[in-house]
């Protein structure tokens, strides 16, 4: 029979093992963040936003292609994910239990657990391989495609937080089923679905893996969606693994420049329903 | 008489409008179905695709892809055992480090923090997994990797003599199924702790006030009766952490090192197939190398599919019973 007071001991040892967990839990993102801005500050300046990249063994240069080519693939991405997520969303939240409502949502999960260079196979085998040669289009396919599930289930769950006596209420009204749902509806869960949409920018805005199948990189300046198409990430892996401490300094630039990027669009994402509903959402 | 026209116009209109709002009923209801239909279309169109590419190496090599290890590109020889071997080993190692911190970590925020402190650290694990996994490469390349390769593979090795056993023998590369491992783990763990903290939130209060009114401590209380309460939905917690790291590519490319060996040493340099199909990808010179490539991505697609599927359902049986 162990005594009441080693029980109390053991209790106190676990519960400190816990405070331990969450102090080494967060000491990564806390040693990441600071070597990016120790390392990446020094290398970052104007030129890196304005100026192209330059050849090895020159000095200075930038990723003004690479960052443009990041939003061009975005922009590509939220056309494609966006829509299609917020219908789905919608779909979702008005059929809940029809047989297509819960495998869409079941498929949309393992959609979302899927390794991004999976998805990359896919939009390289569909767009890339019959027209042979890389895509700006064919990456931002790619990056749309993992937006989807994405938003699709924040929409939905947006959608369901707003009370049905506000639909009814709607319809009660005169107002027809569709202007229900857009004006209604989706106005009240609005700040909701921009927070999921926000997460869902922010989780592609890093993709690397489906990038290299698709999109490809580009040395020089080019926003045509027929054309390879230079990516912050795939820059930023190029450099890291180059043997020259110039293009090194050149990846921790691009590094925080990315992760900024990133970190503004997840704390947006975050404020942007804190003020209307009780918890974030991720 | 001048009001009966008025009337009828009137009941006009309103049938007009009842008419108009059925067929933009109709049309709205046929748009959302659309896009709801896209995301089964995709996984059918991911999988097609991905066979499609995969099929001539699985014709002409058969199960040799996942069972040979000479990978020989020359020779036309593609064996991917090593990579499969590699992406079980550095999964695993993630596995180990991440579960025990990542359950720590949930339990601390349910349970023990203080209240001004559970958003602020919830807030900073959940940022772990909005970080690109290319950055996690540039860091543990020029960080993680010397810190390795100089204190703590050292330390593992002679200092507590696991050197002895085959799992921490050889030389300290630096580049290695550790370091993979150790990028994989701190990847994981914002999965695995937010599926479990979700978990360990919806244990009802009656069952801690019933396990404390039964002089439980407060671990005893946690032990006993919150964890067995949540456990199927930390497991999918702990699946879909896995999910992440079995298909995780560019921080693995990065740190493992690229060596198509299987060795027991965690100290050893590996591959993985993500990292295999990622690294060669761009050099593959023939048809059957591409295919061969496509091949350990359609493995790859199967396992993470399995992992995730069993995840999601075993997380979903907790919100069912927490439903009823």
């Amino acid at each position: 029979m162990k005594t009441a007071r080693s029980r109390h001991l053991v209790s106190g040892a676990m519960i400190g093992l816990t405070y331990l967990a969450a102090i080494l839990a967060t000491l990564p993102l806390l040693l990441i963040l600071t070597h990016l801005l120790r390392k990446g500050a020094s290398s970052l300046s104007l030129a890196f936003f304005t100026h192209m990249p330059r050849p090895v063994g020159e000095p200075g240069g930038g990723m003004a292609n690479a960052i443009v080519g990041t939003l061009v693939l975005i922009g590509i991405a939220s056309v494609i994910g966006l829509p299609i997520g917020i219908g789905a969303g919608l779909y979702l939240a008005e059929k809940k239990s029809t047989p297509l409502a819960s495998s869409v949502r079941f498929l949309s999960d393992v959609l979302n657990g899927l390794p991004s260079i999976v998805i990359g196979i896919f939009a390289w085998q569909f767009l890339v391989r019959p027209i042979g040669h890389f895509s700006a289009l064919a990456g931002g396919v790619a990056l749309g495609s993992m937006m989807i599930p994405l938003v699709t289930r924040t929409t939905e769950e947006m959608l369901l937080v707003v009370p049905t006596s506000l639909r009814e209420a709607a319809l009660a009204l005169g107002y027809p089923r569709w202007r229900t749902s857009i004006s209604i509806v989706l106005r009240t869960a609005l700040a909701g679905i921009v927070t999921g949409a926000l997460v869902a920018v922010a989780r592609i805005a890093g993709e690397t893996a489906p990038l290299l199948f698709t999109a490809f990189g580009n040395q020089f300046w080019s926003t045509s969606l027929r054309e390879p198409i230079a990516a912050l990430p795939l820059q930023i892996f190029n450099y890291a693994i180059s043997p020259y401490d110039e293009w090194h300094r050149q990846a921790w630039a691009g590094a925080l420049v990315l992760i900024t990027i990133v970190l503004i669009i997840s704390i947006a994402a975050r404020f942007a329903t804190r003020s209307r509903f009780g918890a974030p959402v991720d | 008489m001048t009001a009966l026209p008025a009337h009828w116009l009137d009941k006009d209109r309103r049938e007009l409008r009842l008419k108009e709002s059925a067929a933009s009923d109709r049309i709205y209801e046929l748009l959302t179905t659309a896009c709801a239909l896209v995301v089964p279309a995709l996984v059918v169109s991911i999988a097609v695709a991905i066979f499609a590419a995969a099929w001539p190496a699985f014709a002409k090599l058969g199960l040799s892809i996942v069972t040979s290890s000479n990978w020989d590109v020359a020779g036309g020889h593609f064996g991917a055992a090593p990579a499969v071997f590699g992406t079980l080993v550095s999964s695993a190692v993630a596995l180990v480090i991440a579960t025990p911190l990542a359950i720590g970590v949930a339990i601390f925020l349910s349970e023990f923090s203080p209240v001004w402190l559970r958003q602020p650290v919830g807030f900073l694990v959940d940022l772990l997994a909005a970080i690109p996994s290319v950055v996690y490469g540039l860091w543990g390349i020029f960080v993680l990797i010397p810190l390795l390769r100089e204190h703590v593979m050292p330390f593992l090795r002679d200092t507590l003599h696991l050197g002895a056993t085959p799992f921490f023998s050889g030389p300290a590369y630096g580049p290695s199924m550790l370091a993979a491992g150790v990028i994989l783990a701190i990847m994981a763990l914002p999965y695995i702790s937010a599926v479990s903290r979700e978990v360990l939130m919806a244990v009802p209060r009656s069952q801690r006030e019933a396990a404390l009114a039964l002089g439980a401590t407060r671990w005893e209380m946690i032990r006993d009766a919150v964890i067995p309460y949540a456990r199927s939905g930390i497991i999918g917690g702990i699946m879909l952490g896995l999910g992440r790291a079995l298909g995780e590519t560019m921080a693995v490319t990065m740190l493992i090192g690229n060596r198509p060996e299987i060795s027991a040493s965690l100290l050893a340099p590996g591959y993985t197939m993500a990292s295999l199909i990622a690294n060669e990808f761009s050099e593959a010179t023939n048809d059957l190398h591409l295919s061969a490539l496509m091949a350990v991505g359609a493995v790859l697609f199967i396992i993470t599919l399995i992992v995730n599927a069993v995840a999601r359902w075993l997380v979903w049986s907790v919100a069912r019973s927490r439903a009823q």
